[in-house]
């Protein structure tokens, strides 16, 4: 089995999941109780991974952050070398693969909260900041948790986003579902059978406890 | 200091338009009236969580609403206390949690002294450290009460608080909401659609049907005079029956209805009408005797023999919806009930005095 893969695998994920716990929340909570008459526009464009070929995604992204736009240039004059091809460039395009994962459940989870105790915070003097840290996310916590462990157990298992973004770069790129299709191409099939199964086992684990946790079925499909 | 609510505005709901015009002077003032009165919409319109289309609302002199000079207080700014019919405690926090939850500007230390002291008025102290899902229903309501009161708001709001509960846990509720007002003396708006609390709670009632004031008054002139038919069975007349003037007898002070339905007459006061005018025959279901057998030497002059379409148990009593052609409710208590031996199908003796009938022209 290849670790070095396994790590950086396991590497990517943790950190696509920090940083969706910071920024899916914030998104969620907006989807979930914004006003705005385009909001269903954001809605279509969070979903979008959900459809979207990840070929297609990671051909944008690399695009994206290439050394002829301005992201990647920016990134050269910032760090000295290019973005395309790296562990970062891994980070952002995983970050949008994954983001409907994480919001998604989140936002469903903020929308069941009974608008009745909202109302009542606001009533007994709390501000929305307030309303959010002491009444929304607390009974909402089994929804971001969910989020967060599907947008992790998403992250360890692409593979089309992070072979166009990153390639195949053992220690910088090279996850464990590349590994694994390697391994397969060179005929080196006890290997890919280890890694496999490894993954599969961790996966259906993650789900375990997501079920274990929510008890509710979660849709891929738009929430409403 | 105790503050006057005025409230003068209009918001225009799927189906009506609530339009009002409120003064609440400090004490309980009882806003009455059928499901989808409107009654749900004033109280969340002055406390802020509806906007009136038009109109001004104000606490003493704080403008909270003025939709001339776009004035639109947040609820939270509001010094507004309310309670809602389903209490909306936080489920994940305790009872003290959930008390000191509008106090998060008090410092640590008097917080917990307040809670205390709301927590012993309104006898919850020793729920205090339990979720909403442990304690009993009345507890709830009363956490639900001391979670407003605790602040100290300018005016309170009670959207139904009290309508889940049995009558003896009502009673007592309502003592500890009126002696904590004895000190305060701020306008309690206190919405329902119980009789028994609009007699327990008010001087005052105000009678809203289709999002207007209709009646205003103490609760025996609003409760007892109804000027014409929704107001009888808004204000818990059960029974409303169509019928026509079948005798006049002006020199008894009485006359003799018959009933639609074609099998009953009754003897009710007079009204101004001629024979073959349409009259509607409104009787309280607690007016009515049930006799098993044909009574004899009563005072009462109806005496009407019926059959029993259905019995309902409600809490304290049992109503029995009896046929006479026209279909009546009386209520008896659950062991009058036993003792007569009533049951569906079986025959039994309406018996109602003829001043416990009223015949109301229809307008």
């Amino acid at each position: 089995m290849d670790w070095a893969a396994m790590a950086l695998s396991l590497r990517l994920a943790l950190m696509v999941s920090v940083v969706l716990l910071l920024i899916g929340i914030p998104i969620a909570y907006w989807l979930t109780f914004s006003a705005w008459r385009g909001k269903f526009l954001v809605e279509a464009a969070v979903a979008l991974p959900l459809v979207l070929p990840p070929t297609v995604l990671g051909f944008y992204v690399l695009v994206a952050l290439g050394s002829r736009s301005p992201i990647g240039r920016t990134w050269e004059a910032w760090t000295g070398h290019g973005l395309a091809f790296t562990f970062e460039a891994l980070v952002i395009a995983s970050i949008l693969y994954s983001l409907p994962f994480a919001v998604q459940p989140m936002a469903s989870a903020f929308a069941q909260v009974d608008r009745g105790l909202l109302e009542a915070s606001a009533l007994l003097g709390a501000g929305p900041l307030r309303t959010f840290w002491r009444v929304i996310l607390p009974l909402a916590r089994d929804g971001v948790l969910t989020g967060l462990i599907l947008a992790f157990a998403h992250t360890l298992g692409e593979f089309g986003v992070v072979l166009m973004v990153g390639g195949n770069l053992p220690g910088i790129t090279r996850t464990v579902s590349i590994a694994i299709y390697d391994d397969v191409q060179s005929l080196n099939l006890t290997a890919a059978h280890l890694t496999a199964l490894a993954l599969l086992l961790f996966s259906f684990v993650t789900l375990s406890v997501v079920y274990a946790i929510s008890r509710k079925p979660w849709a891929v499909a738009p929430w409403r | 200091m105790a503050l006057t609510l005025t409230a003068r505005f209009r918001k225009r709901l799927a189906d009506f338009t609530v339009d009002v015009d409120v003064s609440a002077a400090p004490g309980v003032t009882i806003v009455f009236g059928e499901s989808g009165a409107g009654k749900s919409t004033l109280l969340r319109c002055v406390a802020g969580v509806s906007r009136p289309d038009d109109g001004r609302i104000a606490i003493g002199d704080h403008v909270v609403f003025d939709a001339a000079s776009r004035i639109d207080v947040a609820p939270a700014r509001r010094r507004v206390g309310f309670v809602f019919q389903q209490l909306a405690l936080f489920p994940h926090m305790s009872a003290a949690d959930n008390i000191a939850y509008g106090l998060a500007r008090v410092p640590k230390a008097d917080q917990r002294a307040r809670v205390d002291a709301v927590a012993r008025t309104f006898r919850i102290a020793h729920v205090l450290d339990r979720r909403p899902a442990d304690i009993s229903g009345g507890e709830r309501q009363r956490v639900g009460l001391a979670r407003s009161l605790v602040g100290d708001p300018e005016i309170l709001l009670l959207d139904e608080p009290l309508s889940a509960l049995d009558h003896t846990t009502q009673s007592r509720i309502i003592g500890d909401l009126l002696r904590w007002n004895e000190a305060r003396g701020i306008p309690v708006l206190y919405v329902t659609h119980s009789q028994r609390e609009v007699f327990a709670l008010g001087r005052r009632v105000l009678l809203l049907e289709a999002g207007r004031i209709v009646a205003d008054g103490t609760p025996q002139e609003v409760m007892n005079a109804p000027a014409h038919e929704r107001h009888a069975e808004l204000v818990g007349y059960e029974n409303v029956l169509d019928g026509v003037i079948a005798t006049l007898r002006p020199e008894a002070g009485v006359m003799a209805v018959s009933l639609a339905g074609g099998a009953a007459q009754l003897e009710t006061p007079l009204v101004d009408g001629r024979v073959g005018d349409a009259v509607l025959v409104a009787i309280r279901a607690g007016d009515i005797l049930l006799a098993a057998h044909r009574p004899s030497g009563l005072s009462a002059r109806n005496v009407v023999s019926a059959t029993i379409k259905s019995l309902r148990r409600t809490g304290a009593f049992v109503a029995v919806f009896a046929s006479c052609g026209a279909v009546l409710e009386a209520h008896v208590t659950q062991s009058a009930c036993q003792e007569l031996g009533l049951r569906e199908g079986g025959e039994v003796w309406l018996v109602i005095k003829t001043h416990s009938c009223r015949a109301i022209v229809p307008v």
